[in-house]
């Protein structure tokens, strides 16, 4: 205990020291943030050293091994490195897929070699990557996927395309479930390989989303040729590696959205009543309108269940118990509250929540009706909402086939 | 706060767990109520379940209780609710014995509570109105002034376990209108005391309640159970502990319950195949499972944060409440209609699973009613 107070004054202190003024309180909306790779762009330009101070420490991935470039921390101490970036209101340095996704993946299934050339870029926020899992014909039945990967010498040839790839054209690399064995029982012939997005026959093409601005792509493979050794995890058997980076990932984006909602109901500021009073009203201490008041409410109410929940995991784990089933449900649950809330946040507005873009509407008004519709893809991306609840009533509930 | 049991309360679940399988089967209160038993539970289990120091869970040591607070007692609450045992915890040490725990004089603890949690005595608290559904400060009963004491007249309602109580704690007011926030005192009455009638109600879960009857009761100051005319925050705290309670109760029940009809679903086949593989019951089987391990959650919090005082644990027990009483339903119905016809039959046990959760669900308020006190005690 007197170790970790001692951490925590020092990192305190080191915060404070290293963080530029321009940086404390910047509020970081989703996609906001700073991504990283050689496109990189720094949003304020203070952003840039920041990156470059917090990497030296490690603290970009605050747990991993220091060999490669990680912070060494444990899992105490890096809870209060987040303590200590939330009290002083400081933004991450680095977010993106290479911490969510691929770095920990390699951590676990990637051989010396690819841990030491990706985690320590990935660290540094040197290569951006994204996540070539989907295709027009293989989305929740992602084993069907039908991107070719022809053996030649010692190179994979790839040809095909990958579908919905969020920041494709903002990437340096992707992550990429090609078939490498068609003959082979479906999930038996994909192999996992890492793409530099610089090859010859990669290409790229944007698709618009309903909120508008898209990250989304379509990208294509066009007689791409990529060493064998870029292979993580055995050939044919890449399915092993997707299914545990799914995991990665729905963890991420449950942490995302139970740690969005946070504060709805914790302690008295609520920012859905807040908001509710400017629209809606005061009418004897309630707010104006019954109705959105009780949904306020179940809304506060579900997003405490949920963080008691995780909380709930949290604490089962340090106590040293296995992994109970109650996560399973995590991302399902998160993604699903998320929608509620969003959905909540433009009916409170009323007519002011249906601003697209320019006059008569607040930028913070546009800003919550575009999070409404693009919260619309929570549900989907990272398997949808039924693909989860078939995998809790087979996994956890033991439901037959 | 930690949410994860200690190993003293892994140890106490799993003797609840045991106790419950061997002593308290669910046919146990098909038979109660087939013979129409006049306590509605039975005195002999009651004593063993002092002997083994469950009645004494949430009270100190100094009137032979364990100390072990509402978390520790949650974890046998629920064991019991798996088998719908119907003892009276509720009544007895979380109503009346926390309000004379929290409000009571030297003299009143000390006559009551060592019995009590021997198993020796009952208690229970009438607080229910015709007209006051769950608002607590609707109280119309009356504590008319008489010399040095009062007179109480009134009636109260489903009184828990009312009939075989050998004390009830009696919300009435001494001073203000019907639903005034201020001026409610509780006064501790003897079975015996003359004036006070009772009557046997049966609803829906065939547990012990009563109707019951004041007509100009005397009482004196030595009755009063806290403060005079400030008895509503008392009443408050009282029916938070007992709110927990009867939450850990439903945790039970609805595990139980959810537990059965998805054995059934595993088991029972149409179309040649076992009714489990249908998608539309494998969704809804784990949108069940989701509500169930959020009310999981959340009553854990819920007596964590009572028993350690925290500023917002009114609101977590409205969260508790909130949630199970939704959740409890949700479970009750859609065990019910997955079990198909025989679900109906009053010979399958499912049904009394509905019973006692549509009982519970409207017990110290539904969920409506903890999502206003939520959003009032948030200041919305
Ligand atoms: C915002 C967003 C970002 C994304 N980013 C990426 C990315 O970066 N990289 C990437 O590879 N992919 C990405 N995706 C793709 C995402 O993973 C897929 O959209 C998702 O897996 C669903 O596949 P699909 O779109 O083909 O829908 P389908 O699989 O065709 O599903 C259509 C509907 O049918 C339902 N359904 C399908 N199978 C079943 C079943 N067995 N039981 C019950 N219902 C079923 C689905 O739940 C859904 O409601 C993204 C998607 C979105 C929305």
């Amino acid at each position: 205990m007197a170790e970790l107070d001692e951490f925590r004054a020092q990192t305190r202190q080191w915060l404070k020291a290293n963080a530029p003024e321009a940086i404390t309180g910047l509020a970081l909306t989703e996609g906001g943030g700073n991504w990283g790779g050689r496109r990189a762009t720094f949003e304020p330009p203070e952003m840039k050293p920041w990156l470059e101070r917090m990497a030296e420490r490690g603290w970009t991935a605050p747990t991993w091994p220091r060999e490669y470039g990680g912070g060494g921390l444990s899992a105490a101490e890096a809870k209060v490195l987040q303590q200590e970036l939330a009290r002083l209101r400081l933004p991450l340095p680095l977010t993106g897929f290479g911490l969510t996704m691929i770095g920990p993946t390699l951590l676990h299934f990637g051989n010396e070699e690819q841990k030491r050339e990706h985690i320590p870029k990935i660290c540094r926020g040197e290569i951006r990557w994204c996540q070539g899992y989907s295709e027009p014909n293989a989305g929740s039945d992602l084993a069907s996927l039908q991107t070719r990967a022809d053996r030649d010498g010692d190179d994979f040839v790839i040809n095909g395309s990958k579908v919905w790839t969020s920041y494709a054209d903002l990437s340096d690399w992707i992550f990429a479930l090609v078939r490498s064995d068609p003959k082979a029982k479906k999930q038996e012939g994909i192999t996992f390989l890492l793409i530099d997005m610089d090859s010859p026959g990669v290409s790229v093409s944007p698709i618009g989303l309903i909120s508008g601005k898209s990250p989304f792509c379509e990208t294509r493979f066009d007689d791409v040729r990529v060493p064998v050794r870029n292979a993580v995890g055995a050939i044919h058997g890449g399915w092993t590696v997707a299914k545990a980076l799914l995991g990665f990932e729905r963890n991420m984006i449950a942490e995302v959205f139970g740690g969005q909602a946070r504060g709805g109901g914790q302690g008295r500021g609520s920012v859905l009543a807040e908001l509710a009073r400017e629209y809606l009203g005061d009418a004897g201490g309630a707010l104006g309108d019954p109705v959105l008041r009780d949904e306020i409410a179940r809304c506060e109410l579900d997003e405490r269940a949920f963080h008691l929940t995780v909380q709930r995991a949290r604490d089962a784990a340090k106590a040293g118990h296995q992994p109970g089933p109650e996560s399973s449900l995590f991302k399902v649950y998160a993604t699903e509250l998320n929608k509620r809330r969003t959905e909540l946040m433009v009916r409170i507005a009323g007519p002011h929540g249906l601003g697209w873009q320019g006059a008569g509407f607040a930028d913070d008004e546009i800003g919550r009706t575009r999070g409404w519709l693009r919260a619309r893809g929570n549900s989907i991306e990272g398997g949808t909402s039924e693909i989860q609840l078939n995998i809790i009533a087979k996994r956890v509930l033991g439901l037959p086939d | 706060m930690q949410l994860v049991l200690t190993e003293d309360q892994e140890l106490l679940a799993k003797t609840a767990a045991d106790f419950a399988a061997e002593h308290s089967p669910v046919s146990r209160v098909r038979a109660l109520r087939d013979a129409d038993d006049a306590d509605g539970f039975s005195r002999k289990l009651w004593r063993q379940m002092a002997e083994l120091g469950w009645v004494g869970i949430p009270f100190p040591e100094e009137f032979g209780g364990a100390d072990m607070g509402l978390s520790g007692l949650s974890v046998v609450l629920e064991a019991l609710g798996r088998t719908l045992a119907p003892e009276p915890f509720l009544s007895t040490v979380l109503l009346g014995g926390q309000a004379l725990l929290l409000g009571g004089s030297e003299g009143q603890k000390s006559e009551w509570l060592p019995k009590l949690v021997e198993g020796e005595r009952l208690l229970t608290l009438a607080y229910q109105e015709r007209r006051s559904r769950y608002d607590l400060r609707c109280v119309a009963t009356r504590a008319e002034r008489d010399g040095s004491g009062w007179r109480l007249r009134g009636e109260k309602i489903q009184v828990l376990d009312g009939t075989c109580a050998d004390g009830i704690v009696v919300v009435a007011r001494t001073s203000g209108e019907e639903r005034a926030a201020d001026g409610i005192t509780l006064f501790a009455l003897r079975r015996d005391a003359p004036g006070l009638r009772l009557e046997r109600q049966h609803r829906v879960d065939s547990r012990n309640t009563a109707l019951v009857f004041l007509d100009g009761v005397a009482v004196g100051a030595e009755d009063v159970v806290g403060a005079e005319g400030r008895g509503g925050d008392l009443l408050e705290r009282v029916v938070d502990r007992a709110t927990v309670g009867i939450c850990a109760e439903m945790l039970g029940s609805m595990s139980e319950a959810f537990e059965r009809t998805l054995g059934y679903l595993k088991q029972r086949e149409q179309f040649g195949v076992p009714i489990g593989s249908f998608q539309a019951l494998k969704h809804r089987a784990a949108q069940q499972f989701i509500e169930i391990e959020l009310c999981r959650s959340a009553v854990m919090a819920a007596a964590r944060a009572v028993d350690d005082g925290v500023e917002d644990a009114a609101r977590l027990v409205s969260l508790a409440k909130a949630r199970c009483s939704d959740a409890a339903i949700l479970v009750a119905d859609e065990s019910i209609q997955m079990h198909g016809g025989i679900g109906m039959t009053d010979e399958h046990e499912i049904g009394f699973y509905l019973k006692r959760a549509r009982v519970a669900e409207l017990t110290f308020g539904d969920a409506a009613y903890h999502r206003d006190r939520w959003a009032r005690l948030g200041g919305y």
